[in-house]
């Protein structure tokens, strides 16, 4: 197999299989998550608890004092580089817009990848910073397993691999089949791992929030 | 052919200077892409060596390879590589036909057997050999016949090096590149749709000159061409870089020159010097005249994707496969939260009340 071979493998078959699983488990974890009914509340309620649902899933993108913050300062910006940066690559980047557009049939401006290029080394640092937080950190590391170096691996690979076949690092189109082929492996572990938090981290928020504001009495 | 004459002595012949011939040793330096420090050693071979016997054989092909090296306006650089080799076999450029055409070839072939060059263009079928034949000999049986012989073997064209056009699916003939069929000959693939001229013309003064094969990539092009991408060459890379891309073909974009990625060129996963080198007398390549690079030096290149869509864009339809593992996820998640449900209705109804009595007779 040439390089040649490897990329049209990973551009069809591959992304193929990974498009199958990635969807697969997704709709079939998240159905059962949504389908565990909770016990009814017996007692007579606040108030619905919706307006409180969303509430909560907004009010918690921020910290909720200055204490809270102060003691986690480093998690909670270098997190939020990560994050932010991580999607502004995956949603403005124009190569992976022109993706987007052949899957759902529309699309959206992209950023000029100098931008792109930035952001990425951005997320790059704070992916890394946050590693070495991880295991330098005796709690952190005392409650790490397997499972969190992995889901760290493969959220790091594509970053990486993207940077350096943009860059024509190496031999491009092997760094691109590369780069396809890391994004393939995360999409398969995704829904069978921690990683499933992108799809459940607003229902649990909102669920903690409405229950919240159910409880207690009028005033 | 009576005794073999020399390039220098063929030049002479046709009214060359010696300083003629040293340009030309110049020239050629240039396209096989060596320091002017190498001229006087290319004169000096090139002096001394005999025309090298070439027996050019065509399978299933188009012929547009050899249009891309003869159809060029004269004089040029690719012109002259016809002095530098003895064109003993090629049928579309040989006078003979018939009986005398084969002769010349078995002629050339017993004459400088281990040492002429054999180029293919074209691929091979392995199916029905009828498919391709000439003289009444299947293109199979004719390169085994003549690579047995062949110094060494330069495979021109896309479908000679990596089965090009037939070669796409469903490849109803079966086509395979020289390589896959020879392999223990010396062998250089020159791959394009066609190749470029300069880059033929190239690598055959090099061959004739230093006697040996040009350095090769791992598909065993010539590194000295093949060795950077359309992409990073290209003069439109800046407007990649900006972000600025040309939507369609007509749009504001593509009268300006930006990019052409969204409307699917190969550039950035193609090897080849057409950025460089460029077309017609240095004239343009595909995309200076506005059209994104198919990527037609690079094997598998009809079955790559969609030739309009974007490199990023998977080659094979996802909407309908995510479709079918929605539904399937669906039943499965189903399933799954009724067997949760019996289990909870199992445990309630299973569940014993315990009472004060149970815990004393227990511990008892």
């Amino acid at each position: 197999m040439n390089y040649v071979d490897f990329l049209l493998w990973v551009r069809g078959p591959a992304f193929q299989i990974a498009t199958a699983i990635f969807i697969f488990g997704l709709s079939w974890r998240l159905l059962e998550i949504l389908s565990l009914s909770r016990k009814p509340e017996l007692a007579v309620v606040r108030e619905r608890g919706i307006a409180g649902g969303f509430r909560t899933i907004f009010r918690r993108f921020l910290p909720v004092d200055d204490n809270t913050f102060q003691r986690s300062a480093f998690i909670i910006t270098a997190g939020y580089i990560f994050h932010l940066g991580f999607f502004i690559i995956l949603l403005l980047f124009v190569p992976h817009i022109l993706f987007f557009r052949e899957f759902f049939g529309f699309s959206w401006p992209g950023l000029p990848t100098p931008v792109i290029g930035i952001i990425t080394i951005m997320t790059l640092l704070a992916l890394i910073a946050l590693l070495i937080n991880r295991m330098r950190h005796p709690v952190l590391r005392f409650l790490s397993g397997f499972e969190d170096y992995f889901v760290w691996i493969v959220t790091f690979l594509p970053v990486l691999t993207g940077y350096m076949a943009f860059h024509h690092f190496f031999h491009y189109p092997l760094m691109l089949a590369l780069h396809i082929l890391s994004v393939e492996l995360l999409m398969i572990v995704f829904p069978f791992t921690k990683l499933m938090h992108t799809f459940t981290w607003f229902i649990s928020r909102w669920y903690t929030g409405s229950r919240a504001a159910q409880k207690g009495v009028q005033v | 052919m009576s005794t073999p004459q020399t390039i220098y002595e063929s030049l002479h012949h046709q009214g060359f200077s010696r300083r003629d011939f040293l340009k030309f040793c110049g020239i050629s330096a240039t396209i096989m892409g060596l320091s002017p420090s190498m001229i006087p050693r290319i004169a000096k071979a090139l002096e001394n060596t005999p025309k090298k016997s070439v027996i050019w054989l065509s399978f299933q092909e188009c012929t547009g390879c050899t249009e891309s090296l003869i159809r060029a306006h004269a004089p040029t650089i690719e012109g002259l590589i016809f002095d530098h080799i003895s064109l003993d076999y090629h049928h579309t450029l040989q006078a003979a036909s018939g009986r005398a055409a084969e002769q010349a070839r078995e002629n050339a072939m017993k004459e400088h057997h281990g040492d002429y060059l054999l180029v293919v263009d074209g691929s091979i079928p392995m199916g029905n050999p009828g498919y391709s034949t000439s003289a009444g000999i299947s293109s199979l049986d004719m390169l085994k016949e003549v690579a047995s012989g062949a110094g060494a073997i330069i495979a021109i064209g896309t479908c000679a090096a990596y089965g090009g056009l037939p070669h796409a699916a469903p490849n109803p003939t079966g086509a395979v590149s020289v390589e896959e069929l020879i392999t223990n000959k010396p062998l250089i693939n020159i791959p394009g749709c066609p190749p470029i001229p300069a880059v033929i013309a190239g690598v055959i003064s090099y061959i004739v000159t230093f006697g040996q094969l040009p350095k090769r990539d791992s598909l065993k092009r010539p590194i000295t061409f093949f060795g950077q991408n359309i992409h990073d060459r290209c003069y439109r890379r800046s407007f990649y870089d900006q972000g600025l891309f040309a939507n369609s073909f007509d749009d504001e974009g593509a009268k300006k020159g930006w990019c052409l990625y969204k409307l699917g060129c190969k550039g950035p996963v193609t090897y080849n010097a057409c950025a460089t080198t460029k077309w017609n007398e240095n004239v343009s390549f595909p995309i200076e005249a506005g059209h994104g690079c198919l990527g037609c030096s690079e094997p598998h290149f009809w079955d790559a994707g969609h030739f309009y869509q974007a490199l990023s864009v998977p080659t094979r339809e996802i909407v309908g496969t995510a479709g079918y593992a929605l539904a399937a996820g669906a039943a499965v998640g189903v399933a799954s939260a009724m067997l949760n449900k019996k289990k909870k209705v199992d445990a309630t109804k299973n569940h014993e009340t315990v009472t004060i009595h149970d815990l004393e007779r227990t511990s008892s």
